[in-house]
């Protein structure tokens, strides 16, 4: 009975004397591994050479600052919430006058944490985010030796300083970001 | 032999050249551990080892050295005595059979001829049987002294599967004895040098021997003996360190070998087909190299075979490893055997 187009019926009659010496099925088979001997390689050589991500791979996470160098982060705790692995831990601290160019606006992070073993990196934080705050760049965790190392706190997550040091910036935001969309727009 | 003619410079050359084909063995064997890696990669479309020296050729160093280095660890149930005899064993045996098989044409000097070949005995291909079934002692011994199931249950394994097609081999060679008249290994290359290689007058027997090599060699498909995913590693599980470096180096010395001696029965040895290299007037030692370099050719040609056959086909059950041995190769060979007997006889008639 035919279930499907693709179904093939098996031959099951008993081999005759030349096929059970499988010397005409094991020479196929060496032509076939002959063939791909000549084939062009799959391998990518990784250190030298990187494979291109896709426009929409989700790396590590990045903290953004505005144009004039100033935290976004105002530790509402929406990317918390969000996050389906409970990755994210933040403390919120209060602006003191003077900050004004630290963080934008009155409350900020003072604690940001995110343990990339938990991360799913699924970008839920990214889509909860009510301030262009936090986002998924296109590197992902380097090997570390311990379980601390993965546990990545502001020193790793934020960004560069966009007027300090302006090419780290630049690197770090990629070309996915609301903010580096603009500033990527030919007239802008 | 005439042990009047034993004289120093008799046996200077001939530790000389036994010192050049061990050297040689484990060059090669060596080597041949990369382009198993190589070949693998490539028939998988991957690259294979290319990051110890350029294109990897550093890579067997590296292994062997890491070996060199691993901790040694001898079970305490072991046999200690026959434990350390195994690898032993099998890498000598290994080695052994080498010394009958001519390497290159005899150099001829105004001085006297030096034969590239450590002895020439007169039942020279005997020697290689009769050392090759000895080398199933190095498993067997192996497997059985590491008192451990997995090993003693491929030990049996890989006993059985060497007597067995110990016998279509020799049935094989046989039709080749008629042939040639001779067991001296020089001979049978010299008459292969007047009348064309055996591989033209016996296909059949070529196919068999070489089918029967990979068996005796255990390699895939025959590698019952080392069956990973069944076995657990095989006879030498227990082995750690150099000592299975030993055992995995006289697999790779048994390839060498057997292809040299498949090369030299049936490829014509050191011949060179369709040109009478004799008569080109070289000078004798450039002659002699010129006749080692085709030889080594056909020797790798042999061996990349017995690696694509590797990477090509997968492991044989045990029973149809025993139905193809006893029921499908001992008739063939005995029909390949009746039939150039019977063809010889009429063409004398």
């Amino acid at each position: 009975m035919q279930l499907t187009q693709r179904s093939k019926s098996v031959d099951r009659s008993p081999m005759t004397f030349l096929e059970s010496l499988y010397l005409w099925n094991i020479m196929k088979g060496m032509a076939i591994t002959l063939r791909h001997l000549f084939k062009k390689k799959a391998t990518i050589q990784y250190p030298e050479e990187k494979r291109p991500f896709s426009p929409i791979f989700r790396g590590l996470h990045v903290l953004n600052r505005d144009a004039e160098g100033r935290e976004n982060c105002t530790a509402c705790g929406l990317c918390a919430v969000a996050c389906p692995a409970e990755a994210i831990t933040m403390e919120a601290a209060e602006r003191l006058p003077g900050e004004e160019n630290l963080y934008r606006e009155e409350k900020y992070a003072a604690k940001y944490e995110i343990n990339m073993l938990r991360c799913i990196f699924c970008g839920l934080c990214e889509e909860a985010c009510p301030k262009d705050a936090i986002y998924l760049s296109q590197t992902f965790a380097p090997a570390n030796y311990g379980r601390k190392g993965f546990i990545y706190g502001k020193n790793e997550l934020l960004i560069p300083h966009p007027i300090n040091e302006r090419e780290a910036y630049l690197k770090a935001l990629g070309d996915r970001t609301p903010s580096a969309r603009i500033q990527n727009q030919p007239n802008a | 032999m005439d042990f009047a003619a034993i004289t120093l410079w008799f046996l200077l050359e001939k530790v000389i050249l036994i010192a050049a084909i061990i050297g040689l063995s484990f060059f090669v064997a060596m080597y041949t551990t990369l382009a198993e890696r190589k070949v693998a990669g490539w028939m998988q479309d991957r690259m294979g080892p290319n990051r110890a020296g350029p294109f990897g050729i550093l890579q067997p160093l590296a292994d062997g050295g890491k070996l060199f280095f691993k901790e040694e660890i001898i079970p305490v149930t072991s046999n200690r005595i026959l434990f350390l005899l195994g690898p032993a064993l099998a890498m000598i045996v290994a080695l052994v059979t080498s010394t009958v098989i001519p390497w290159g044409a005899p150099v001829v000097t105004t001085t006297g001829t030096i034969a590239l070949q450590v002895t020439d005995v007169d039942m020279g291909i005997l020697i290689v049987f009769s050392v090759v079934s000895v080398g199933v002692y190095g498993i067997m011994i192996g497997g059985w002294a590491s008192n451990n199931k997995f090993s003693l249950l491929a030990a049996i394994r890989g006993a059985s599967q060497m007597v067995s097609y110990e016998l279509p081999m020799s049935l094989a060679l046989i039709a080749i004895l008629f042939m040639t008249g001779s067991l001296k290994m020089s001979e049978i290359v010299l008459y292969q040098i007047n009348h064309g290689w055996n591989i033209v007058y016996q296909p059949l027997g070529f196919l068999l021997f070489f089918i029967c090599a990979l068996a005796e060699c255990n390699r895939t498909p025959f590698d019952l003996p080392e069956a990973e995913n069944e076995l657990n590693f095989g006879y030498h599980q227990e082995y750690s360190s150099m000592k299975l470096g030993f055992y995995l180096f006289a697999e790779y010395i048994n390839m060498f070998v057997s292809s040299a001696v498949m090369a030299t029965l049936f490829l014509g040895g050191y011949d060179i087909p369709f040109v009478n290299e004799a008569a080109w007037g070289l000078s004798p030692w450039v002659y002699s190299l010129l006749s080692f370099g085709v030889l080594m050719a056909k020797v790798s040609f042999l061996l990349f075979v017995f690696i694509w056959i590797r990477w090509t086909i997968p492991r044989f059950r045990y029973d149809q490893l025993m139905n193809l041995g006893w029921k499908k190769m001992i008739p063939l060979a005995l029909f390949n055997m009746l039939l150039s007997a019977a063809i010889l006889l009429w063409l004398k008639s």
